[in-house]
This record gives C-alpha cells, sequence and structure tokens, in this order.
C-alpha cells in the first residue's frame, strides 16, 4: 500500500510540471506589455525599460521559466502590478474563506443529497422518487450565480436575515456569512449527490447478497444501510470528489455575487486589471487543487475500496 | 457498438432514424414541453430584432430602474435600457454559442481522439497525457483559467469553450476507434489495401459518430451554461452586448435599483438548459440502450 501511495506522488509531478509550463507559456505568448499594464501609458521608455529588466523581462525565455519554476516552489508569485503588495499575502488572505466556504457547501450537499438518493431508491418510481427526480433536473440546469443572486435578493436584503456581502471576523461571524453562499452551492451538490446516491444504491440493492440478507431476515433499515448504502460509496466517493471540483468552480462566481473574499474572486479581479502577476498566482492554486484534489481522490479509493489495494 | 452477428436479427424491426427520433421526443410530456421550449428559443434569437419592442442598446436617463409595466415587461435597467429587449437578444449569444463550440469541439476532439486511437504508440501516448490532464479540470475551472490568461471577446470565448469541451470528445473517440479497429471489416479493408485516410474516414468515423452525436447534444446546454458564466464574470461577452450572463453581472452591480434583470435573464438560462438537457437526455437513451439510466 505505502509503494502504491508512492507512485501516485510521483505519478503527480509530471503532471504538476506540465500544468507550470502551459500557465506559464500561455502567459508569455499573451498580446500586450506587462510592463507596460504595470505602469499605464503615461510612463517613459527608460521606466519601461527598467522594468522589464526588474522584472526579468529580457532574460531568455528558458532562464525566465526556471525563475518561474523556482518561484512557485518557493511559494514567490511577485508582487500585484495594482497595488504592490506580495501576490503570496494576498493568495494566504484569501484562501481560507475560499476553502471554508467549498468544505461547508461540501458538507451541506452530502447532508441533503445523500438522505434524498435513499429516500428516492426506497420509494422507487413512487412520489419522493418523482420529487428528486425534478429537484435534480432543476439543479443541473439553474446556474449557481442566478440562484446565489436570487437567494440574496430574497433573505439578504429584503428579509436582512443575512449579510450582503464580506467574509466575517470570528468563526461565528464567518460561518453566519457564509452560509447563504454556501447554501447556493449545496443546492447544485444536493441534485448531484442525490442522483448518484439514488442510481448506486438501486444498483447494489439489486445484486445477490442483498436478496441473501433479506430472505435471512434482516430488518430492512440494516439492508438498506448496513448492505446497501456501505456498498454504494464507492461510486458516491468518486461522485464526491468530481462534485468537490465542481464546487471549488462554482466559488468563483458565487465570491462575485455575494462579494466576498476569496481565491476566485481576487483572480476576477485581477483580470479586469491585467494583474499579470496575481493571475499567474490565481491560476497556479487553482490549478494545484486540482491536482491535490484527484491525487486524494486516489487515495480515497484504495482506502475505501480494498479490491484496488490487492490488484495492484 | 452492435457486433456484426446481432445486426441481422435486428434489421427488420428496426424503423429509420427520425421515426425514432419524434417517437423518443413525443414519448413524454416533459420532453415534448422541452422541444416546444427549444423550438422557441431557436424562434426568438433568429427573429430578435423583429420580436424585440425597444433597442437593446438604446439608453434613457429619464427611464431608469422601471419596475414592469405595459410598456416594458421586465422593467428597465440602471441605463433605462429594456430588460425584455436585452433578453431577446442575449438569446442570440446563447444559440451562436450554444452551437459553435460543441460543434468545433466535436470535430478537434473526434480528430485527436481518432489518431491516437488508430495510431497507437508515442501518439497515442502524448495525446492521452494532455487528454487526462485537460481531464482532471471541471470544465467551468479549465474555461475560466484560460479566459483569465486570454481575456473575453467572441472568438476568446468560442476558444475557451472548444477547449474546454476538446477533453471529453477526444476520449470517447479514441475508446470507440480502438474498439472499431480490430472489427473484421477495418482488418479487410487493411488487408485489401485500403490507403490509411480511407479507412479512417469510410470505416472508422461512420462508425463511432453515435455517442460523440449525443455527447455533441448533451453539451450544447453546457455551452450555453459556460458563456453565461464566463460573460457574468466579465470574461466573456463584452458589454454593452447583451448576453444573459451580463445581464445578470450589470443587474447585481444595481441590485438596489432593480431585481428584475436578473431575474427575467436567470429565468431564460435555466428554462433553456433544462430543455436542452431534456432533450439531449432523450436523444442520448434512444441512440444509446446501454446508457440509459435506471428508471
Amino acid at each position: 500500500m505505502a509503494r502504491n501511495l508512492f507512485m501516485r506522488l510521483l505519478d503527480a509531478i509530471p503532471t504538476v510540471f506540465l500544468v507550470l509550463a502551459l500557465v506559464f507559456f500561455a502567459m508569455r505568448i499573451l498580446p500586450g506589455d506587462p510592463a507596460l499594464a504595470a505602469l499605464g501609458d503615461t510612463a517613459t521608455a527608460e521606466q519601461l525599460a527598467l522594468l522589464r529588466e526588474q522584472m526579468g523581462l529580457n532574460d531568455p525565455l528558458w532562464l525566465q521559466f526556471f525563475d518561474f519554476v523556482k518561484g512557485v516552489l518557493t511559494l514567490d508569485f511577485g508582487r500585484s502590478l495594482s497595488n504592490g503588495r506580495a501576490v503570496i499575502d494576498l493568495i494566504a488572505y484569501n484562501l481560507p474563506f475560499t476553502v471554508e466556504l467549498t468544505i461547508v457547501a461540501m458538507l451541506m450537499g452530502i447532508l441533503a443529497g445523500v438522505p434524498l438518493g435513499v429516500l428516492a431508491a426506497t420509494n422507487r418510481n413512487k412520489l419522493p422518487d418523482s420529487g428528486v427526480r425534478v429537484f435534480s433536473l432543476i439543479g443541473y440546469a439553474i446556474p449557481d450565480f442566478y440562484l446565489g443572486a436570487l437567494l440574496l435578493i430574497t433573505f439578504a436584503l429584503n428579509l436582512g436575515w443575512f449579510p450582503i456581502n464580506g467574509g466575517g471576523v470570528g468563526f461565528a461571524d464567518r460561518m453566519y456569512h457564509v452560509f447563504l453562499p454556501a447554501l447556493t452551492l449545496a443546492f447544485v451538490k444536493a441534485a448531484f449527490i442525490g442522483r448518484l446516491t439514488r442510481t448506486s444504491l438501486l444498483e447494489v440493492l439489486g445484486k445477490d447478497f442483498v436478496r441473501t440478507a433479506r430472505a435471512k431476515g434482516a430488518k430492512e433499515s440494516r439492508v438498506i444501510y448496513r448492505h446497501g448504502l456501505r456498498n454504494a460509496l464507492l461510486p458516491i466517493t468518486t461522485g464526491l470528489g468530481l462534485s468537490l471540483l465542481a464546487t471549488l468552480s462554482g466559488s468563483v462566481a458565487i465570491e462575485m455575487v455575494f462579494n466576498r473574499p476569496g481565491v476566485g474572486k481576487l483572480l476576477v479581479n485581477a483580470i479586469a486589471e491585467r494583474d499579470y502577476a496575481v493571475i499567474q498566482g490565481g491560476v497556479v492554486v487553482f490549478a494545484m487543487f486540482v491536482v491535490v484534489i484527484n491525487l486524494l481522490m486516489d487515495l480515497v479509493y484504495i482506502v475505501v475500496d480494498p479490491r484496488i489495494r490487492v490488484k495492484s | 457498438m452492435t457486433s456484426l452477428s446481432e445486426t441481422p436479427a435486428q434489421l427488420p424491426a428496426q424503423p429509420n432514424t427520425l421515426q425514432i427520433l419524434v417517437s423518443v421526443l413525443t414519448a413524454r410530456a416533459g420532453t415534448i414541453f422541452a422541444v416546444c421550449v427549444v423550438v422557441l428559443f431557436v424562434i426568438v434569437a433568429t427573429l430578435a430584432p423583429l420580436l424585440a419592442p425597444y433597442d437593446p442598446l438604446s439608453q434613457s436617463m429619464i427611464k431608469i430602474n422601471q419596475l414592469p409595466s405595459a410598456q416594458h415587461w421586465l422593467g428597465t435597467d440602471q441605463f433605462g435600457r429594456d430588460v425584455l429587449s436585452r433578453i431577446i437578444f442575449g438569446s442570440r449569444n446563447s444559440l451562436l454559442f450554444g452551437l459553435i463550440s460543441p460543434l468545433s469541439a466535436a470535430i478537434i476532439g473526434t480528430t485527436l481522439g481518432v489518431i491516437a486511437g488508430y495510431f497507437g504508440g508515442i501518439v497515442d501516448r502524448v495525446v492521452s497525457r494532455v487528454i487526462d490532464l485537460l481531464l482532471a479540470f471541471p470544465e467551468l475551472l479549465l474555461a475560466i483559467m484560460i479566459a483569465a490568461v486570454l481575456g473575453g471577446g467572441f472568438w476568446n470565448v468560442i476558444f475557451v469553450i472548444t477547449v474546454a469541451f476538446v477533453p471529453g470528445f477526444a476520449r470517447v473517440a479514441r475508446a470507440q476507434t480502438m474498439a472499431v479497429k480490430h472489427e473484421p471489416y477495418v482488418e479487410a479493408a487493411i488487408s485489401m489495401g485500403v490507403r490509411t485516410p480511407a479507412i479512417i474516414f469510410r470505416h472508422i468515423v461512420p462508425n463511432i459518430m453515435a455517442p460523440i452525436v449525443v455527447l455533441a447534444m448533451l453539451w450544447v446546454a453546457s455551452a450555453i451554461r459556460l458563456e453565461a458564466s464566463l460573460s457574468f464574470l466579465g470574461i466573456g461577452t463584452p458589454p454593452p452586448n447583451p448576453s444573459w450572463g451580463n445581464i445578470i453581472r450589470d443587474g447585481l452591480n444595481n441590485i438596489f435599483g432593480s431585481p428584475w434583470p436578473i431575474v427575467g435573464a436567470g429565468a431564460a438560462i435555466t428554462l433553456v438548459v433544462l430543455a436542452f438537457n431534456l432533450v439531449g437526455d432523450a436523444v442520448r437513451d434512444a441512440l444509446d440502450p446501454s446508457t440509459t439510466s435506471s428508471n
């Protein structure tokens, strides 16, 4: 098993390297001059030349790439072109808000989605099943930023139950601020997880060992939770990994809707200001998220499904 | 894919594709509703200049933030523009991106997948590695990351959505090609000395089209959503051109003025995406019985 884990880790290294190369070269083939973007149109030719030299833009490309990779490895992404702060500080400030939003949204989504799926599967083709089906169809169709805007208008603006922006200070206040944004993302999660739980559970409940369990007189709740849901866990776990990535990408728009701090908002604002250093840092952070989550998913499979351990 | 041995048995009972399609699309009340919404959407988008009561760009300082009325069914925005007209014109953007992006992604992705699947070896290793890498990213996140680097605008959005969709097509095309490659008719063609491009276009591509078409249909809805999301984030269709995403963006900046732009444009996206999803599911169930969800 340790060897297995080690191989997965090794496999992630070329992926990380490829992602960094793509980010770097995509930023370099861009039309437009980062130095000009930083100084504005009023800059003199000497100022531009000086800044280009400082930013290393005159170095050969391979040396720039080397510096870039070295910067990423030492967590040095340079300074924001618009406010001069270190990009890593900006990320360090914003990251916890995004992580917090993603985790709370995932928890809400699982807590609502799994019971919904069980309800639908155990009442197959009856009213609760149709209800869950309609719910998931809407959940798949409604854009999260639209749902977020509706919740914001209704519960924050008109009813005044929740704050309309910001991230909050202190644990209780932060949970208060994260509730509506997380609920928005959780709605879509619940639709997806509910559907997935229903399908996987129905498949397991059709298996022979479930019939055996029923035949020997096990209680229905025991059949469903102990025999059914437990074996449906693997496909659900796969779905949760994908769902986690989707929540992360959804958080970008949600942070804009609720005007709360986060890496997504940092990135989108940087795009508007053409702040190359921050864009580069933000994109790398999201790419690392994806690599790490995929790695974690692989590890979770090994834990959840003993067959994988034996096979490899 | 049906193997040779079972095809003759099915032949007598098999109606033509159009008949299947019609019967599938009218089988359920939900699907009929979805087809109607899709048809309505296409009509509205193509006839937008005739249907819209006002010019979507014309501003008026004396008519800002009006509530819905007989003159302005969905009210006006912070620049006094008619919201309904903007939503009607916005549908053109959605239709355009909804059609062009999946189509171009299907062409590029299928080409890559077929090349990788047919030739194998080092080509396959390189293509597969890149596909795997891109597949690790959710489409929206990939689109945001690329748009972050490239910026918005019509062609950039087409490019961004296409890139986000290519890996999915490539993976399916590759897997299908590898399956079809060893069919007797392909081996027969090879042994008869048919040239490689002819084998690919005459024997491989027609036989892997069904799942590709289904995928393209399912992704029309995703493309519409993706364009709306990018425009909402300010990296899609640039203002003042109306797009459902940037109408909601403008609406959020004017949230104390009027909620109607958000409500209207969002409802339009939800309805159209829902309809395309339902139609896509129905077509998938018809063309590819193996993936039918357990109902």
